[in-house]
């Protein structure tokens, strides 16, 4: 694409993990989804208070064990081993799920296939019939978090925008996402549509905005 | 005299027929009764209903369970993950049927089950393939849909400690489902490291009251994986 100028290079997933984290507001109750969202906590800020929550029944969730810590009792939402803070907790599921779906997170930070306009979110399953279809916490997270972020590359490995008029994919909730956190920009959703709230160096809002394939507004 | 205690694995799962619906605790690997797992495989029941959040991990537990043949059913929230490969190749080949549920979903359901409610709406799901066919209801201005209970013949869970009475802990993550899962089932099985003293659980600490419990056999100390 001519329009793109040379200069442009799409955020790293690093990054885009750094942007969010940076986002997140001290004392913040923060639900991180598995796969590239996880990333997220590498780079929380260490002079803010952040509570990590995981579906499997911890709030105050610690980074990973050092190898003769690990414990198979103590995992994450992705079964890998971490740790607990000082003033973490466990709790059973039903608990874990009554402060997922009871508005008691104040971020979730899931991956995504697709997002639409309207906040739309689809990230559980592709109408690929071969796969095997998997929802684990997503639909709870997309009713129940207060602030839906996604972190997600814009295109697709074929090029196509995952920022879409409509989801073509099956449905995780609806109009859930509030913000959209892509390689090619951060972009809110907003009554209005999306907004373009931050571009990577080097990339216009027009340049974004033929990539997308979309109607993305100046903030 | 109340004396919930099983001297082996057998005999807290002899009399599992054909056709049982089994609740299974875990989350992954933690929690996961693997000992009773291995007991069922040996006791050979056929056309089981699983009921967790998994469908297997690896080739040991529920997956060692699925590839023995003796499941129809599974019904679950995440069975996709690196080391499904013994769900995946049966639900592929079309051998087992699958009902998946949103883990928050399925959670409530149980424990609706479990607690004598006959229904519920929640918000989870709604506008999505999960609710298509449901009956929904607007309250309040939210959209929600109709769940409805999950019980089973068996459940069969992994705390830490336990006693005689059948009260139970658990330890760290390994809790998940287990309290919930506990209360939805005819016969409660449970798994634990050591059967203790009445009175030797601080009552503050315990869990699960012993009246959700029905088996419950030590095992000892291993390390889950």
């Amino acid at each position: 694409m001519s329009e793109i100028a040379t200069a442009f290079k799409p955020w790293t997933r690093a990054e885009m993990a750094q942007l969010i984290a940076a986002d997140i507001p001290d004392g913040a109750i923060v639900n991180i989804g598995i796969g590239m969202p996880e990333l997220v906590a590498d780079f929380l800020p260490q002079d803010k208070e952040i509570l990590l929550h995981s579906e499997n029944g911890i709030l105050g969730m610690g980074p990973k064990p050092s190898p003769n810590e690990v414990d198979y009792d103590l995992i994450n939402a992705g079964k890998q081993p971490v740790t607990l803070l000082d003033g973490g907790a466990f709790f059973d599921h039903s608990l874990s799920f009554a402060m997922m779906r009871g508005g008691h997170l104040d971020i979730a930070i899931l991956g995504a296939f697709q997002v639409a306009v309207n906040g739309d979110l689809a990230n559980w399953a592709t109408n690929d019939p071969n796969a095997i279809p998997a929802v684990g916490g997503a639909m709870d997270l997309a009713v129940g978090a207060r602030n839906v972020f996604v972190m997600m590359e814009l295109l697709t490995k074929k090029g196509e925008s995952k920022l879409v008029a409509h989801c073509t994919y099956p449905l995780t909730g609806l109009g859930c996402v509030s913000r959209v956190y892509t390689d090619h920009g951060v972009i809110d959703i907003t009554p209005e549509g999306f907004v373009a709230r931050l571009l990577p160096p080097g990339l216009s809002l027009e340049a974004l905005n033929a990539r997308a394939g979309i109607g993305i507004r100046a903030s | 005299m109340i004396d919930k205690t099983r001297p082996d694995t057998q005999s807290c799962v002899a009399d599992i027929p054909d056709g049982a619906t089994l609740l299974v605790g875990g989350f992954g690997g933690a929690g996961m009764p693997h000992e009773l797992i291995e007991a069922v495989i040996a006791r050979a029941p056929k056309d089981l209903t699983i009921i967790s959040n998994n469908a297997g991990n690896g080739t040991t537990g529920l997956a060692a369970l699925l590839a023995a043949g003796l499941v129809k059913k599974v019904v679950c929230s995440f069975p996709r993950q690196a080391d499904s490969q013994v769900f995946d190749q049966l639900y592929r080949e079309g051998k087992l049927e699958l009902e998946l549920v949103p883990q928050g979903n399925l959670v409530e359901r149980i424990r609706a089950g479990g607690a004598g409610i006959g229904a519920f709406f929640t918000p989870t799901g709604y506008g999505t393939p999960i609710a298509n066919g449901k009956e929904t209801r607007q309250i309040d201005g939210r959209n929600y849909v109709l769940e409805y209970p999950l019980k089973a013949d068996f459940a069969l869970i992994k705390a830490h400690r336990g006693d005689r009475w059948g009260n139970l802990t658990y330890r760290k993550t390994a809790r998940n489902f287990g309290p919930v899962m506990a209360t939805a089932a005819t016969i409660t099985v449970a798994q634990v490291e050591d059967i203790v003293p009445l009175g030797a659980l601080d009552p503050e600490d315990i869990v699960t009251p012993g009246v959700f419990v029905d088996r419950l056999v030590a095992i000892g100390t291993g390390a889950a994986q």
